[in-house]
């Protein structure tokens, strides 16, 4: 360190810098997790940061409030946000697939008007989506939240950029060569050299559904279909002026992070967000 | 994007990318394009309504041409929605991008310490939804409840409110750049990682610092990923809803046509006027073709350029 110090023109700087980007980071997520601990006394009156102790009691209260509905809710975006990307990146994979790897006529055409899909603004999309799938009676169902997360073109465009730089053309070729079709060209050649960046696109899909505000606020009406997110929502907007339902937000905020940050930490070096590609290796 | 080649022949393959490309476009025509149509022909009509307005038959939808655009583009509300989003969305970009270039650098520096520790820490928020964000900020920024307040007032700032008509857009601003900073910071240190090492050995016998390295090699070379995340930010902040809706009721100061996309919502759901909501939503969609359109030449040049 020594030796190294002396040629280092900044000093320790740059590390402070990132360091005080991780307290700012993490600050929140730290007086949550105190917050989540304290009776509803606790709360107002001892520090910020110090634990309390009534987690415990908290989760009780919470799991109480209106028959459990929020293990109902954590269980409704589990399943959004699981079959959802799962999905999602089905479609993105083959689509994203067939526009690297096969040249057909209106290949251009298709990709171009499939991602301007990313510039369409969600409120266009959802007044109308909710109104169609009204029309259609899916309106207030799991399907109003699922069937229009599926497509994702932002997906469509990486699984493109992974396809054409993880696939080999000469392999597909040798492939045909040996007489094989193309469904099983998909399956034995294309997939498992995509599956690196379908974890990504999974992973990206799963978290966005998770996040996903404005579509289920706009499809749902029953509180026992909602997601976590409009369900917080819900419960924020009805303890806003009750003091005494800040211990179940405070909580319910922990418990729905708890999971998310379970899953990033553990897949955290699954992350690739090359987004103009060329450094994905094949 | 040159002629055939190998391994993609049109005449082998046949039907196989049209029925591998099917299930994307079949929801595209149902959850993009019909709606994006639907919402073109709502925006054209009107309910009129006839006698006393009662029973079924007295309402009927007619054809109004530009009328609801005319009505949508003369509304003050609106406007004022905007000029927030903008001072809103101009405050995003330059504190968050700038922020999460710098900690891209200083990552990417070789003299950096706990650099694992700081990126993940950093990117963290990426996994916080954008509702529980601005829960748990909102929390901090209660009075009763938060540390902030508790830091201010023994520095002998009373009586900060930040959830007040001039402080609640900043309060919002930091929202943003907490939940986003970590997710560009990401993607600009992919790009960094990517770029290879003989590059600054070359500018170091060339006599350049670190820092001379950052600004001269670095940043050039990430200039296309910059101007992606940009557009992208562009349209995600232009967009706001989640987070001045979930800091309505906690605070006055948000109105319920805060940003514009809040009132389209109000228009289309609380006040019932789905026709004003489609024209005030396609001119939205109209203002965001700007970015989007530079986005798609962007991503038709850089990415696809060397694809065979």
């Amino acid at each position: 360190m020594t030796t190294k110090g002396v040629r280092r023109p900044l000093g320790l700087a740059p590390t402070a810098v990132l360091l005080l980007g991780a307290l700012y980071c993490l600050l929140p997520v730290c007086w949550v997790l105190a917050a989540s601990t304290k009776t509803r006394g606790e709360l107002f009156t001892t520090n910020a940061f110090a634990p309390g102790t009534g987690l415990f009691s908290n989760i009780a209260d919470l799991s109480a409030y209106r028959d459990g509905i929020f293990w109902q809710w954590m269980a409704n975006t589990a399943l959004y946000a699981g079959v959802g990307a799962l999905l999602s990146t089905a479609v993105s994979v083959l689509a994203g697939y067939a526009l690297a790897k096969f040249r057909f006529f209106g290949r251009n055409m298709i990709f171009n008007v499939l991602i301007g899909g990313i510039l369409v603004p969600a409120v266009v999309l959802a007044v109308p989506q909710y109104l169609l799938l009204a029309k259609a009676g899916l309106a207030n169902t799991y399907w109003a939240v699922l069937l229009p997360s599926i497509l994702h073109p932002y997906s469509i465009y990486l699984a493109r950029i992974y396809a054409s730089a993880a696939i080999p053309d000469a392999l597909l070729e040798a492939g045909r060569i040996d007489g094989a079709g193309e469904n099983r060209l998909l399956r034995v050649v294309a997939v498992p050299l995509m599956l690196p960046g379908m974890v990504t696109i999974f992973l990206f899909q799963f978290v966005a559904i998770w996040n996903n505000f404005l579509l289920p606020f706009i499809m749902l009406a029953d509180d026992e279909r909602f997601p976590l997110t409009v369900g917080l929502y819900t419960l924020l907007a009805t303890g806003a002026n009750q003091p005494a339902l800040y211990n179940l937000v405070i909580t319910g905020a922990l418990l729905s992070i708890i999971p998310l940050i379970a899953l990033f930490l553990t897949m955290q070096r699954y992350w690739r967000t090359d987004l103009s590609g060329g450094s994905v290796k094949s | 994007m040159t002629k055939a080649n190998r391994g993609a022949r049109a005449d082998r393959t046949g039907a196989t990318p049209y029925l591998y490309l099917a299930p994307a476009v079949v929801l595209f025509t149902l959850f993009i394009a019909a709606p994006i149509g639907y919402t073109a022909y709502l925006s054209l009509r009107r309910v009129q309504f006839s006698g006393l307005g009662l029973g079924k038959k007295s309402r009927t939808e007619i054809f109004v041409g530009l009328d609801n655009y005319r009505t949508a583009v003369a509304d003050g509300e609106f406007w004022a929605g905007w000029l927030r989003v903008l001072g809103y969305a101009t405050l995003v970009l330059a504190l968050m991008l700038g922020l999460a270039l710098v900690f891209a650098l200083l990552l990417d520096s070789a003299r950096v310490r706990l650099a694992r520790f700081s990126r993940i820490a950093i990117f963290l928020p990426y996994a916080v939804p954008g509702v529980v964000a601005t829960l748990l900020w909102g929390f901090l920024y209660l009075p009763s409840l938060s540390p902030i307040h508790a830091t201010l007032r023994a520095f002998g700032f009373d009586d900060v409110d930040l959830l007040s008509p001039s402080t609640v857009m900043f309060s919002m601003v930091n929202v943003a750049i907490w939940g986003g900073t970590g997710f560009n910071m990401l993607v600009l240190y992919t790009q960094l990682r990517a770029i290879p090492r003989d590059y600054y050995e070359a500018a170091r016998i060339d006599g350049a610092g670190e820092l001379a390295i950052a600004l001269r090699v670095k940043v050039p070379i990430l200039a296309p990923a910059i101007v992606l995340t940009t557009v992208f930010s562009i349209i995600a902040t232009i967009q706001v809803f989640t987070e001045p809706m979930t800091l309505r009721p906690i605070s006055n100061a948000v109105s319920s046509t805060w940003s514009p996309l809040m009132k389209v919502y109000r228009d289309a759901f609380v006040t019932g006027d789905l026709y004003s909501a489609a024209a005030t939503s396609l001119v939205i969609a109209a203002m965001s073709v700007v970015p989007s359109l530079l986005f798609m030449r962007l991503v038709r040049r850089q990415a696809f350029g060397e694809e065979r």
